[in-house]
């Protein structure tokens, strides 16, 4: 741990040599998800709510979603840009090094300019708690943490699982992305407004539903019975990264038994 | 201190004809040929040696590096470094272990070389005081002092490159394994480089195996050379007795190289690995 804040100091003094560069892309980081936002209010202005759910609930959600995208995005760069890793040789490097794959490809790169995006995203949830109409505990504040570890959990678990691919393929696959940027996109709302079978691949496969939708309910006083396994559904959250860690180092592996 | 014994290993090369037809094919269905990379190399290294290790271009010389750093496993055959296997030990195993790549930075390019030292020092878990005095040792032999605080884009290949020796020094490894080290380098920097790697040797009784193409390096570091062609290793033993069997052979023809060229080329023919 100590050491990835070490890695972490270099990519930063790294970044630092750039910084023109980097205000703008955190500043560009900024407004994107905030287009995005923006859609999200007029859909609400129109329509006034979505199946039950009410704007700033959904926003809520929206606000979780993305900050869990940018922190993994921040800290799983390394996994997301991995393929270069792999083209340009660096592999080999990381290979006859002491320490993990894993802990040295996180290491490997760091996104600092995505700020811009967690910034925007925190504004959203500061704003949504504020107009949510829900009795806060203390249980409830720990719930919403939860759903944001578990997001990013589940995140970097794809992001790793897509890297394990570059084993095969070498190139990156833009299939990725779909269960990146696409995951998001869809996570950013309530899963139940969407058809049956999206919401169980989003429970089941990739667990969305347990950082959003599952928690969001006992958050908002909506379960019936123990709110418990409500609550806890973001730690269920957080073993998709288990298989995912398991097929990465299946993959490396493979790696060190091709050489390709 | 280092056994290789009947290391082998192939890769699968996809292999397609030209033209558009055949490249859509391949998206389908792909044709692998088995190409063997090494067949059955053999070799043992004791502590304290330096050995040339040669061969043309695609002879195996750097996959036989990558199975003896771990980073690769061999299809077949057993290999023991200081008592460990290289690739199941790994991480325990490339602590005793400094590699170079020649063509390969494994410095953090937009910063100052010592915070790159520094990193590397915590990922390696050198203690404080090895880490001085090693660094004190390095900087002084490889005449680093100013370097250590450019940037490593602004260095010269030759400055970037005894800066990437040092930094594969600095947990103090037994094993020193070099992939062409002085790839590139003018004159002055590839002197340096291997006055270095002598006195490394000599002092600090690093063994080093050092893959190149220039003979020049070997002629001045090597005691002993290993020869491998397509897999196999074809001639292993002291440079001197190369050079009296393969030197005045054919003395007819000169092609303007040096005598020791001369001896490889001859060399080359009479395996038919040129």
């Amino acid at each position: 741990m100590r050491l990835f804040g070490k890695y972490l100091l270099i990519l930063f003094k790294s970044q630092m040599q750039y910084r023109t560069s980097f205000w703008l892309l955190t500043f560009g980081q900024f407004f994107i998800p905030f287009s995005v936002f923006a859609g999200l209010y007029m859909l609400f202005d129109r329509f006034g709510q979505i199946q039950g759910w009410e704007f700033f609930e959904v926003a809520l959600v929206f606000g979780v979603i993305h900050m869990a995208f940018a922190v993994s995005e921040c800290l799983a760069r390394g996994f997301d840009m991995f393929s270069t890793l792999i083209v340009n040789g660096d592999f080999d490097r990381l290979l006859v090094r002491p320490r993990s794959t894993v802990l040295q490809v996180l290491g490997s790169k760091f996104e600092f300019t995505r700020f811009g995006r967690l910034l925007q995203s925190l504004i959203v949830l500061i704003w949504a708690l504020s107009k949510v109409e829900a009795d806060w505990t203390l249980m409830k504040g720990v719930t919403l943490l939860f759903m944001i570890a578990s997001g990013v959990m589940i995140f970097t678990g794809i992001f790793i699982v897509i890297a394990t691919m570059c084993f095969w393929t070498v190139q990156g696959l833009e299939i990725g992305n779909i269960l990146t940027d696409g995951g998001r996109e869809m996570a950013q709302y309530p899963l139940n407004i969407y058809h049956k079978w999206i919401t169980r691949f989003f429970t089941y496969v990739i667990p969305f539903g347990c950082v959003n939708y599952l928690p969001l309910q006992y958050i908002l006083g909506r379960t019936e019975g123990s709110g418990v396994p409500y609550m806890l559904a973001p730690l269920a959250g957080c073993l998709f990264i288990v298989p995912c860690l398991l097929l990465w180092n299946f993959g490396v592996r493979r790696y060190r038994s091709t050489g390709s | 201190m280092i056994t290789v014994s009947g290391i082998s290993k192939s890769f699968k090369v996809a292999r397609r004809s030209s033209g558009f037809g055949s490249a859509f094919k391949s998206l389908f269905r792909r044709e692998y040929t088995e190409v063997a990379a090494l067949s059955d190399v053999t070799f043992s290294i004791g502590p304290g040696e330096i050995v040339g290790y040669i061969g043309p271009n695609g002879a195996g010389k750097s996959t036989t590096i990558k199975v003896m750093s771990g980073i690769l496993v061999p299809d077949g055959g057993t290999c023991s470094i200081m008592g460990y296997t290289p690739w199941l030990d790994r991480v325990q195993y490339v602590r005793n272990i400094g590699v170079v790549f020649g063509q390969r930075s494994q410095l953090w390019w937009d910063v100052p070389v010592i915070d790159s030292f520094e990193l590397l020092r915590d990922i390696y878990d050198v203690t404080e005081k090895e880490y001085r005095s090693n660094l004190e040792l390095l900087t002084d032999t490889l005449d680093l002092g100013d370097l250590l605080r450019t940037p490593v884009r602004q260095l010269s290949l030759g400055q970037r490159m005894r800066c990437e020796i040092a930094a594969s020094l600095l947990h103090g490894p037994g094993i020193l394994f070099l992939d062409e080290p002085t790839i590139g380098l003018d004159a002055v920097s590839k002197i340096a480089v291997r006055k270095f790697i002598s006195a490394i040797n000599k002092e600090k009784g690093v063994t080093v195996i050092l893959t190149t193409h220039d003979m020049s390096d070997i002629e001045a570091l090597a005691q002993r050379i290993l020869l491998i062609g397509k897999g196999k290793l074809l001639y292993d033993g002291d440079l001197a007795a190369m050079r009296a069997k393969y030197g005045a052979a054919e003395g007819g023809e000169t092609g303007g190289g040096s005598a020791i060229e001369e001896a490889l080329v001859n060399m080359y023919k009479e395996y038919e690995i040129s």
